[in-house]
């Protein structure tokens, strides 16, 4: 059982946000969901899935990048070709 | 490129289009002048691609997928961007911050999902060729809900570079069309190695569907006909089987024991991997603006809220909860030993048998609205993600009706056998057509 | 066990030289470019971009990990840390967890306690850097961030090692030793800003652990550990307790800051990267030849060119500056290697750093010609000294740069060897102006010598040999003696 507390502290940690009307909602459907996910209990063996491939690398070669007009045109606000974003302190 | 050009204006009543594409120029090649619908989580160079959801809302991409590329270079019109659940997430086409796609066969039932608007696009008689995406079923449920034609490719024949991802290890791009033929040309078109992903295997298809079936092994699993499956729909998919045997097969029963817990594991894989991936929508490189003024961690949280849809944001945080400490053994991990276990219980019935065929969805086309309860959605996909576990080949052909609903039977292979369900699919529609 | 002992233990990331970055074909030469100029779909996080593992930063730190005795793992694979931060393209870091490229190894320096002393390391992983915030914005400016994804995407090493350490001392030979060693395997240039970053591990036995982070200059560990250090003996002194916290190095102030506290809650929710297949290299390491390393060449300094073991030591603890003093001594390795390591050690060094400039500024034939001017005695050493001063100024002006002996004649440096008339002339000039030294000379005060010399030596602008002044000043004194 995870506790609307919980729920919450997941979405924190996802930085979805959650209104406090969807909270409720949201715990009764994740215990249902999480309930089915027990199945997974029966899982008997220690091998984890694998595919074939491996040491796929590629030559340290320089390839065109975009040009800054490219890299900023989806930029929801830009200053002297630099991205805006949130402020960290 | 040369200087052809079509008129792509449909009547698309059933809202398959997110964007279409009125005059498309187009080359010389092997579709030349074919106009091919694309999903939307595939990017397209200067045509916005938003997934269905309101967090890509503008964004255009500055680059093609490697798969555009290759439909360019055949000559193919590409003539617009489907409608699908947001980011692939569900099962109907209803999770679509554009509104939902209608199922051509009747418009009060959804196309499937995710993939619903290029099966209703073809479905519809709008295009004849389209390519999806299927991350647990998302190209052959909708198939099999539209009475079309789709494949979901062995995983890494389809170079998945420029698909925005939902669950990387799960999902290919895969061909979807009227016929196995037109299935089969567009599978010719995208399959092959590209170095730009690292999951990609030097698997080109070259391949001419063979409708000779004699003597084929085909297993019959009977978790594929068992409790969940609508009893109308096994009938139906029997009877589909039956006519293979009269082409030549003989029929095996089997069983795959790790389906028990496939659907779960599979859930677990991909809302772990979903919520990695989606975090990089935050506003500030792409899509609507997170507001600069606040602290990060408040103007994410504002701009993902406003983004996503409620079915996206349930994934993100079951998934963040499965990664998290202390369930990360419980949940992801366990789920990768189950992959493991589903892989070797195909690879165990693929030593006795050529090919596994069954139902590909357990019901016909659900009524707009039938599936609220996300869980019950999510069992639903119950006989399609066992493929996307073990990374097969599988293909959906329209195989019958239940009231006056499609039917699609599946046929899954070994890895990279696509050319022999593509084959065992040929004969079937061959037979019947 | 010593009360109050200091464990140090370091995490050190190194970006890795190579041409393109870790996961993309964008170029790693940024930083003399526009922001947002080095970057692509891959760098950028775009969606549906994918990334593809260069080939050479495996073998970059596959170099460093034989290079430093450490085990390459049979398997190791990429990881995704999930965290959000608005330098951070996808908002997960692509690293390396459970199964990292190496583990083990060590690296010898020279211990407090004297002798060799091994720093034992935990394991090396290869991980991309993320962008650059150029402003962080603060809440009572109420500013934004602005970022510059050039740096996203650049091959790091990530070095950890065990908390063997006991001295900020040890911690700046470690990162030395460490530096040296990079930059001979050719895998790292430290020259560049920004190439090195450090987090710290600190405590004082017994009290709980701190990890500082941030620190990003080889001077701001040593002080970073010494502010610590001291934060915690006296919190212990105190009676306080430590708190087990992150801290953040404050370059400017040379403090430490502790983090907030809704950073400490971070949940990585690490998982393996879905995109990235798993590396199976073990087998390479037989291939890899490595070239000398920092010890092998100071014992070769050592042998062939008599030095002692502190001048190798410094000579050869830095790449440029040991090829520099190779190629100094290059024309006449006899002659020369015994001058050479000393002005190079003893004087170079110092000047460069009193003017900030690497060793790279220096013209290596230029110092030749000055050691064998040195050696004929054309000039005294204080002349050299004058000499290469201005040597070093012209290099850091746009001037166009003398050879030291141009320098020699403009200056009038040289040595006036037999023209013992012109400082017979000096002295008695020197004597009699200065009558109170006279007097005090007579008096059998012997600082009248050394007062009388260096007047000398000024009005001769320390052209005169200090022997040849001494004999004449005494045999002047001498015949005033009377």
């Amino acid at each position: 059982m995870v506790t609307e507390h919980e729920v919450n502290h997941i979405a924190e940690l996802a930085d979805v946000g959650i209104n406090t009307g969807e909270l409720g909602t949201f715990t009764h459907q994740f215990n249902a969901i999480l309930e089915y996910f027990d199945t997974l209990d029966q899982v008997r063996g220690e091998q984890a899935f694998t595919r074939d491939l491996c040491n796929v690398l590629r030559e340290d070669v320089v390839e065109p990048s975009l040009s800054q007009e490219d890299v900023l045109r989806n930029a929801a606000a830009q200053e002297d070709g630099f991205i805006k974003a949130p402020r960290v302190m | 490129m040369a200087g052809y050009e079509i008129c792509f204006e449909p009547d698309d009543r059933y809202n398959a289009f997110l964007t279409t594409c009125k005059k498309v120029t187009y080359g010389p090649g092997k579709l030349t002048g074919v106009a091919v619908a694309v999903k939307d989580n595939i990017s397209t160079k200067g045509i916005e691609t938003t997934c269905a959801s309101k967090i890509l809302k503008g964004y255009i991409p500055p680059y093609n997928a490697h798969v555009v590329e290759l439909l360019m270079q055949s000559g193919a019109a590409i003539v617009g961007k489907t409608n699908m659940d947001e980011f692939g997430m569900g099962t109907t086409t209803e999770n679509s911050a554009f509104g939902p796609t209608l199922n051509p066969c009747d418009t009060s039932r959804v196309p499937g999902g995710s993939s619903g608007g290029s099966a209703a696009a073809i479905a519809g008689g709008m295009v004849r060729m389209a390519l999806g995406t299927d991350t647990g079923g998302s190209i052959r449920c909708p198939a099999a809900f539209c009475g079309i034609v789709g494949l979901k490719p062995t995983y890494g024949r389809v170079s998945r570079y420029g698909l925005i991802a939902y669950a990387n290890s799960l999902e290919q791009i895969g061909p979807m069309g009227r016929t196995v033929t037109d299935v089969s040309t567009l599978m010719g078109v995208i399959a092959g190695y590209d170095r730009r992903d690292s999951t990609s295997y030097n698997k080109p298809y070259t391949h001419t569907p063979r409708a000779d079936i004699k003597g084929l092994k085909v297993g019959i699993p009977g978790e594929y006909f068992g409790a969940g499956v609508d009893p109308k729909v096994a009938t139906v998919v029997n009877s589909a089987i039956g006519r293979l045997e009269e082409l030549g097969a003989t029929t095996v029963p089997c069983s795959i024991p790790s389906m028990e817990y496939a659907l779960a594991a599979y859930y677990v894989t991909c809302t772990c991997e979903a919520s990695s991936n989606l975090a990089r929508f935050d506003g500030v490189r792409y899509g609507p603006a997170a507001d600069t003024k606040k602290s990060w961690h408040d103007a994410y949280r504002e701009v993902r809220r406003a983004g996503f849809g409620t079915e996206v944001r349930r994934r993100i945080m079951l998934g963040t909860f499965a990664l998290s400490s202390g369930y990360y053994g419980k949940y992801y991990a366990k789920a990768q030993v189950a992959r493991e276990n589903v892989k070797r219980d195909f690879a165990r019935i693929f030593s006795e048998v050529d090919v596994i065929a069954g139902p590909t969805m357990p019901t016909v086309a659900f009524k707009l609205g039938e599936k609220s309860d996300p869980l019950s959605m999510y069992l639903s996909d119950i006989l399609t993600v066992p493929v996307n576990l073990a990374g097969i080949p599988a293909i959906s052909v329209p195989c019958g009706k239940v009231e006056g609903m499609p039917i699609g039977l599946q046929i899954m292979g070994r890895p990279f056998e696509d050319e022999r369900v593509i084959d065992v699919a040929y004969a079937y529609e061959q037979e019947v057509t | 066990m010593t009360e109050n002992q200091v464990i140090i233990g370091l995490e050190v990331h190194c970006q890795l030289d190579t041409k393109s970055k870790l996961f993309c074909g964008c170029s790693t030469d940024y930083r003399s470019d526009g922001p947002n100029t080095h970057v692509c779909p891959v760098c950028l996080g775009l969606p549906g971009a994918m990334p593809v593992l260069n080939k050479r930063s495996i073998e970059y730190a596959m170099r460093v990990a034989k290079a430093l005795n450490c085990t390459v793992l049979h398997e190791s694979e990429f990881s995704r840390k999930n965290y959000f931060y608005p330098d951070l393209d996808k908002a997960y870091q692509i690293t390396q967890y459970d199964k990292p490229l190496a583990e083990g190894g060590y690296i010898e320096i020279e211990g407090d306690e004297g002798g060799e002393k091994r720093i034992r390391l935990t394991r090396i992983h290869v991980e991309e850097d993320p962008g650059r915030l150029v402003h962080m914005g603060n809440t009572e400016r109420g500013k934004y961030s602005l970022v510059d994804y050039n740096r996203a995407g650049i091959p790091l090493i990530e070095i950890v090692s065990e908390p063997d350490m006991r001295s900020p001392k040890e911690a700046r030979k470690f990162l030395n030793k460490l530096r040296a060693t990079l930059e001979y395997l050719s895998v790292f240039d430290s020259e560049k800003e920004g190439s090195l970053r450090v987090d710290a591990n600190i405590s004082i036995r017994g009290s709980e652990r701190v990890e500082v982070k941030n620190i990003s200059s080889y001077k701001g560990v040593e002080k970073a550990l010494t502010f610590e250090i001291t934060r915690q003996k006296s919190l212990i002194r105190r009676g306080q307790k430590v708190d087990r916290e992150t801290r953040h190095f404050l370059e400017a102030s040379g403090s430490t800051q502790s983090s907030r506290s809704k950073e400490q809650e971070h949940d990585y929710r690490y998982f393996p990267e879905p995109d990235l297949r798993p590396l199976h290299v073990q087998s390479w390491v037989d291939g890899i030849v490595l070239p000398e390393l920092p010890d092998a060449r100071r014992e070769r300094f050592i042998v062939q060119y008599g030095c002692s073991l502190n001048h190798a030591r410094t000579l050869t603890g830095e790449l440029r500056l040991a090829n520099f003093y190779e190629k100094v001594v290059a024309p006449d390795p006899k002659g020369l290697s015994a001058l050479a390591a000393t002005w190079i050690a003893d004087t170079l060094i110092g000047e460069l750093n009193y003017r900030d400039m690497t060793i790279d500024a220096v013209d290596a034939a230029g110092v030749t010609e000055l050691m064998n001017l040195l050696r004929q005695d054309t000039i005294t050493d204080k002349s050299g000294i004058d000499v290469l001063r201005v040597m070093l100024d012209q290099r850091l002006n746009p001037q166009p740069c003398e050879t030291p002996a141009a320098i020699v004649v403009r200056l009038n440096l040289a040595k006036t060897a037999g023209d013992t008339g012109f400082l017979t002339a000096a002295v008695e000039e020197a004597i009699s102006q200065h009558p109170t030294a006279l007097e005090d000379y007579r008096n059998g005060k012997s600082g009248a010598i050394n007062f009388l010399m260096g007047q000398v030596m000024k009005k001769t602008r320390g052209k005169a040999d200090p022997g040849e002044l001494n004999r004449i000043l005494t045999e002047a004194l001498k015949n005033r003696e009377v």
